[in-house]
């Protein structure tokens, strides 16, 4: 028994590690430093997204809209840091302030009207991206500031700075979820949130928070892409909130709320880069890439409902 | 004697995961007869009965519906032989009508065009052989629980059923619906039906019963014709040792008015409720499924707002807008339907006892884990909860112990009053007593108590007033000298 009990916990881990033994015996190039800064670089948008994502989907909701965030925030920091008498500060706070600003907004209408979610952040995933291509006029935003485009390209010692930010948001959100009253009340809400209201829980100020941190998480990534690409890009991060989910979900977090981990959900975004990593190694087809990936979030799925069934039997 | 018994489970026995929860079971069920099932939570009743159905497969021994063997058939086929089963909880698709939800699965049709007026118009012939005023063309979500009950019985009768399985189907029924289920169950014995009763209410199980048979820890203990039993007979064969005094009396000095509720209202619900509760006082709430005792539970608790009145706390007015204002005040609430309101079935114990006084624990918003532990422990062990430790899911606890871990929660938060709704609803016999002996001990401490119970024996057992509702109007409060089940009830139905 302690040992399934193990297995199921840290399934996801396993698989991941069993992947790296296959690349690492099938391409020489997999297990190099180089290859392995190159794939946490890659990861640490999508991660920071999915940690946002996580805290959504434990209360038993969605976001569809950090895709169109990132966008958004992205122009928005652009728009400040081509402007070069502004110091760098501005232009990260500007980026983060429109995240937080459209996180408020998706739980500003989910707390008080009741629209499900789902539709509610794919309402605001439109116009966000309408945003974007307005505050851009539609047009790619360059000559950023250098010292903005040190915080995707830059490193210290050596250690790209984007992995930098992921370990710190790591660490942040690990012990937000997992050490904080505010962690146990997402739990909670997920779990049973007529139950939690009734054990005196604020439910809609949870709720407001969750989707203000994943709006400002995405603030954050917007930042970072911008950054890395030295554009602001109106048509970035398109599609970017279904990686983030996947990632999510692939790391144990169950859709219908209650469960998963920052911890999982970092193991799933790894996993994604792994596999996309390894098959470009490989000289896998991207057509056959995506195909992979699709059968990868409903082999988590199903892993998921079997331990759930398991669970209630 | 032998052609009268429609269905015989011989020897079954089931494990899961190498513990024995049904071991040699063997029953005899007879036609036209009501065969009481009784037991405490965990005892194999739900176990059998689900295999019965077909829901779970037996790894030993057979079943026989006349002379037939059914045991690894599916659960459509089982229900096509004959065998329906009434559900605790109810399982109804309330978008559909009564008529729809009736012949669900078997519609009638026509090159697959569904044909409404003949299923209406049958459903209209069943519903009046039974002697209901339900409209089979009514939504499901539209009726009272106790009619949607009534509806699955329907259902049921439609199949044909030669045997139904009825688990605690009064649960949620008022009196007067109770008597019309009763006269329901006497005209399918009539008819020859067999009907196999699973229910935790002593007063029940004697009052329609025809054989009961006792489960515990999974084995048969005795098969007995119903006279040849009583109560104190039956309490001590499930339990396995005798419960010496079902309410524990108490004599406990009362204290100072504690809650005071004047000219309380809640449009179209209740209102003018006026009473107080004093230190080491129990006051009940008795009435009716509907008088609206439970909504003023809610309103006291913070759930509902209301409309007209105070409510008073030591002599302060207050202002409830949520359960959380209300828990601040130092009000705990046990909801009746623990499921939606009392736990979050994920968690463990330790973080669902934990979660109302989180805040207690917690420095700039962490938890200080070490100080939860300690304190949850105490209150843990004090409750005597059956688990396998405190860090168990409360999902794969028995409804008893879910009960105590919800009371657990709501003690952490350290009230002054505390709600009790339907406290030991669909709880066994050993579990109820404990939930007694707890609510004399809070009360001892100098804790004010509103306790709301649809069994009289409990309302008349534990409280020291009894305020009695009618139709959302307080119509009596009661003293324990003065009050008795006639005397409630003369009220209640006015």
């Amino acid at each position: 028994m302690p040992f399934i009990n193990a297995l199921r916990q840290y399934g996801i881990f396993l698989a991941f590690l069993l992947i790296c033994c296959f690349l690492s015996y099938t391409s020489s190039q997999f297990l190099t430093v180089s290859n392995w800064t190159i794939i946490i670089t890659q990861v640490s948008i999508n991660a920071l997204l999915a940690f946002g994502v996580t805290f959504v989907i434990i209360t038993g909701g969605i976001d569809l809209s950090v895709g169109s965030i990132v966008a958004v925030a992205g122009v928005v920091a652009a728009l400040l840091a081509s402007q070069p008498d502004l110091p760098l500060i501005v232009s990260i706070f500007g980026g983060l302030l429109a995240g937080l600003v459209f996180g408020l907004l998706n739980g500003l209408i989910i707390t008080k009207s009741k629209i499900a979610p789902f539709i509610v952040t794919l309402g605001i995933m439109t116009i966000g991206r309408g945003l974007a291509l307005i505050l851009s006029k539609g047009r790619p935003i360059s000559n950023l500031s250098d010292s903005f485009n040190f915080i995707g390209g830059g490193d210290i010692f050596g250690i790209p700075f984007p992995i930098i930010i992921l370990v710190i948001v790591f660490i942040i959100s690990y012990l937000l979820l997992k050490n904080t009253v505010f962690g146990r009340y997402v739990y909670a809400i997920g779990g049973n949130e007529q139950a939690a209201w009734a054990s005196g829980i604020n439910v809609n100020k949870i709720k407001m928070a969750v989707y203000a941190l994943c709006g400002t998480l995405a603030g954050l990534a917007g930042i970072l892409l911008t950054s890395r690409i030295t554009t602001g890009q109106p048509n970035a991060g398109a599609g970017f909130e279904l990686d983030a989910i996947a990632a999510a979900i692939i790391g144990g977090t169950s859709t219908s709320g209650g469960t998963g981990t920052i911890a999982g959900t970092l193991i799933g975004a790894l996993l994604i880069g792994v596999i996309n990593n390894g098959l470009d190694l490989l000289n896998v087809s991207s057509y056959y890439q995506q195909v992979i990936m699709g059968a990868i979030i409903i082999g988590a799925v199903l892993l998921d409902s079997w331990n759930q069934k398991r669970l209630t039997s | 004697m032998l052609q009268n018994n429609i269905l015989t489970l011989n020897n079954i026995s089931k494990s899961f995961s190498g513990i024995k929860v049904l071991e040699d079971v063997s029953l005899k069920i007879e036609k036209g007869k009501v065969h009481a099932l009784m037991g405490e939570n965990g005892a194999g009743k739900s176990t059998l009965m689900k295999i019965l159905v077909g829901l779970l497969q037996a790894d030993a021994g057979e079943i026989l519906l006349e002379g037939e063997v059914i045991s690894r058939l599916s659960v459509q086929a089982i229900l096509g032989k004959g065998i329906a089963m009434i559900h605790q909880e109810i399982l109804m698709v309330p978008e559909l009508s009564v008529a729809q939800n009736i012949f669900l699965g078997k519609e009638s049709h026509r090159f697959s065009w569904l044909n409404a007026s003949e299923i209406n118009h049958k459903s209209k012939q069943i519903l009046a052989d039974l002697k209901l005023n339900i409209s089979p063309k009514i939504k499901v979500k539209n009726l009272s629980i106790a009619d949607r009950q009534m509806v699955e019985i329907a259902k049921a009768i439609s199949n044909r059923a030669k045997v139904i399985i009825m688990d605690e189907p009064t649960s949620a029924l008022s009196e007067i619906e109770v008597v019309t289920l009763f006269g329901i169950i006497e005209s399918l014995k009539n008819q020859g039906v067999a009907i196999i009763y699973i229910s935790h209410k002593m007063d029940e199980i004697f009052k329609i019963s025809d054989t009961i048979t006792v489960l515990r820890d999974g084995k048969l203990i005795s098969t007995k014709k119903a006279e040849e039993m009583d109560s104190q007979i039956l309490i001590k064969l499930m339990v396995g040792r005798e419960i010496a005094e079902l309410f524990p009396t108490s004599n406990i000095e009362i204290g100072q008015t504690i809650i005071s509720v004047k000219n309380l209202g809640r449009k179209n619900v209740f209102s003018d409720v006026n009473f107080e509760v004093k230190a080491g006082e129990v006051l009940g709430l008795a009435g009716l499924v509907g008088a609206g005792r439970s909504e003023i539970a809610r309103a006291i608790a913070g759930l509902d707002k209301i409309d007209a009145g105070t409510i008073e706390i030591e002599g302060v007015e207050t202002q409830l807008d949520s359960p959380s204002d209300a828990i601040k005040l130092g009000i705990g609430f046990v909801s009746e339907d623990r499921k939606a309101l009392g736990f979050i079935p994920q968690m463990t114990i330790k973080d669902n006892i934990s979660l109302s006084s989180l805040e207690v624990f917690s420095k700039m918003g962490f938890v200080n884990t070490k100080e939860e532990i300690n304190s949850t422990q105490i209150v843990y062990n004090s409750l005597k909860v059956k688990a396998s430790g405190f860090s168990q899911k409360v999902i794969n606890l028995s409804g008893g112990n879910q009960q105590k871990v919800v009371i657990g929660k709501v003690l952490m938060s350290n009230p002054k009053i505390i709600i009790f709704d339907e406290p030991t609803r669909g709880i066994d016999v050993g579990a109820k007593f404990e939930i007694y002996k707890l609510i004399n001990t809070l009360k001892a401490k100098g804790l004010a108590i509103i306790l709301i119970s649809s069994e009289m024996p409990e309302i008349l057992g534990l409280c020291d007033r009894i305020l009695v509702l009618s139709k959302g109007k307080q119509k009596a409060i009661l003293s324990k000298s003065e009050a008795s089940q006639e005397k409630i009830m003369q009220y209640a139905v006015h």
